[in-house]
């Protein structure tokens, strides 16, 4: 089997697993450090289920080898909740618009949002739709989600006040 | 043969992978050329992975920090090697077993690929850079507005922070953004392997679908762009079934103008209707010394659709495509020209 001593930083905290070779950034995300937030659906790339942020930026686990991210720091959905259990004004967006019903693709549109509101703190409504674009819903139809995320933005303007 | 066509019209009339679409639009005539790898990788995956997760073939995983150990990685392994870059292309392939290297050679550190800079006339740019450093670019946007253009058409922002240009290259989709581009600006590709480099054309390059010249132990160091006068108006444009979805057709357009209105520059190419991207020299020739009044832009976007000699697929039979060309080549060269003659958007 072919291995390799990988060096992460996973929501904060600093581990060295050994990998084999071949095993998708998602499936060591899910499998290997349990932290199953981070859902898989098209495994190719598709769907935007499986988003991440590695350095901070958005990223398809599934089109990245764990390989490939040593040395790197990742981010899960797993990273947004308070110690308290306090939301994240995304989280708290998408709960009260009914942003999510089943919730399978909530976890990616959560690590892509974040990514985007970082960059991007005042958006507008065509601008959401882009930053979705690569994220599947199959239940909400994406007007609660442009909703949700209107709501989110402003809120973390007013925390960053 | 016989049983990678059985197979090619189950899988065509099954629910296929967005990914394998371009698998799919091959003719009976090209369908050779892939017959083994095809075939291969149907039987013994494609139909398993309906129900068993996806994961690649076991693999050597090799990081080399230079482009000089990349080169040399490839000469001691060649065929048995497999790069990648960004690996938002190929992964997918290794996710399905399309692929299955024996050596997996991540060029994704190798730190002298990262650059864009002018040269001698050309925007040369890195392989490794990645599409969102070009389509940020200051220095893309004033030499090379039209590539600006055609990168925010790949996949979505997550795709492009990962993606390069020399990768987009290298795997050859024929419904890609950047091959059409090259090929419209009679760009360069300039190669390297272990002993020395080469430079070649779009036109020697890209040789059919997902196939390119490239030889085992050969990988693209940089592209090369030339640049063209600041007055030239410029446009990338292409219709796909979803925004950010595989392209049906695409057109990059390039045209300039003398102070008598006469047309003195036009670069058009289409991507998605041939194997290959497909200039449209025909149209080309026809424009250069006339007016661009309604009729001549109507009469080049005939000779464009013309020029194509599209496939029908799942999603376009050959006279949508090729009616997609003609009003798409009018619809870039229209915008073009509103942006030509210094007045850039």
């Amino acid at each position: 089997m072919n291995t390799k001593e990988i060096t992460v930083t996973v929501n904060g905290e600093q581990l060295t697993e050994t990998v084999e070779t071949r095993m998708l950034l998602a499936d060591f995300i899910r499998d290997h450090l349990n932290l199953t937030g981070t859902h898989l659906g098209c495994e190719h790339g598709v769907c935007g289920a499986c988003t991440v942020l590695v350095d901070g930026k958005a990223a398809r686990s599934c089109l990245m080898l764990a390989v490939q991210a040593d040395g790197s720091s990742i981010d899960t959905v797993e990273s947004l909740v308070k110690e308290d259990g306090t939301l994240h004004p995304l989280q708290q967006a998408f709960s009260d618009n009914h942003a999510l019903q089943c919730g399978f693709c909530t976890p990616g549109f959560m690590m892509t949002l974040v990514d985007f509101l970082n960059e991007n703190p005042n958006p507008n409504e065509h601008e959401i739709r882009e930053a979705i674009s690569g994220n599947l819903c199959r239940c909400t139809g994406y007007a609660n989600i442009v909703k949700a995320v209107e709501q989110a933005s402003q809120a973390l303007a007013k925390q960053g006040e | 043969m016989a049983a990678a066509r059985k197979n090619l019209s189950a899988l065509q009339s099954g629910q296929v992978s967005q990914l394998l679409l371009p698998f799919l639009q091959l003719g009976e005539d090209t369908l050779d050329a892939f017959e083994k790898g095809l075939s291969k990788a149907i039987e013994t995956d494609l139909l398993a992975m309906t129900v068993k997760q996806r994961d690649p073939a076991a693999f050597e995983y090799l990081r080399p920090s230079s482009l000089e150990e990349a080169l040399q990685y490839l000469a001691d392994l060649g065929e048995d090697a497999k790069i990648m870059s960004g690996g938002q292309s190929l992964i997918p392939v290794l996710n399905m077993r399309l692929s299955t290297p024996k050596y997996l050679i991540d060029i994704g550190r190798v730190e002298d690929l990262f650059y864009i800079r002018e040269e001698d006339g050309y925007l040369v740019i890195g392989a490794l850079t990645k599409h969102r450093d070009v389509e940020f670019s200051p220095l893309v946007r004033k030499l090379c507005p039209l590539l600006i253009e055609a990168v925010r058409w790949i996949g979505h922002p997550q795709i492009r922070l990962r993606g390069t240009i020399g990768g987009s290259i290298a795997h050859a989709d024929p419904s890609a953004e950047l091959p059409c581009v090259i090929a419209a600006l009679r760009g360069e590709i300039v190669i390297a392997h272990a002993d020395g480099e080469e430079t070649v054309t779009p036109d020697e390059f890209f040789l059919t679908y997902l196939l390119t010249s490239l030889q085992p132990d050969q990988m693209i160091k940089e592209l090369r762009f030339p640049i063209l006068p600041e007055t030239a108006g410029y446009e990338f444009t292409e219709v796909s079934r979803r925004h950010s979805d595989f392209a049906l057709v695409e057109i990059a357009a390039v045209i300039d103008l003398d102070e008598n209105n006469e047309i003195t520059l036009a670069r058009l190419a289409a991507g998605g209707a041939n194997p290959v991207p497909c200039v449209l020299e025909d149209a080309e020739e026809f424009l250069i010394g006339k007016e661009p009044t309604d009729e001549v832009l109507e009469e080049a976007s005939v000779l464009g659709s013309e020029q194509v000699e599209p496939d029908s697929d799942l999603h376009g039979s050959v006279e949508y495509r090729r009616s997609l060309v003609k009003a798409l080549t009018k619809r870039a060269l229209q915008t073009a020209l509103k942006r030509a003659g210094g007045t850039k958007g």
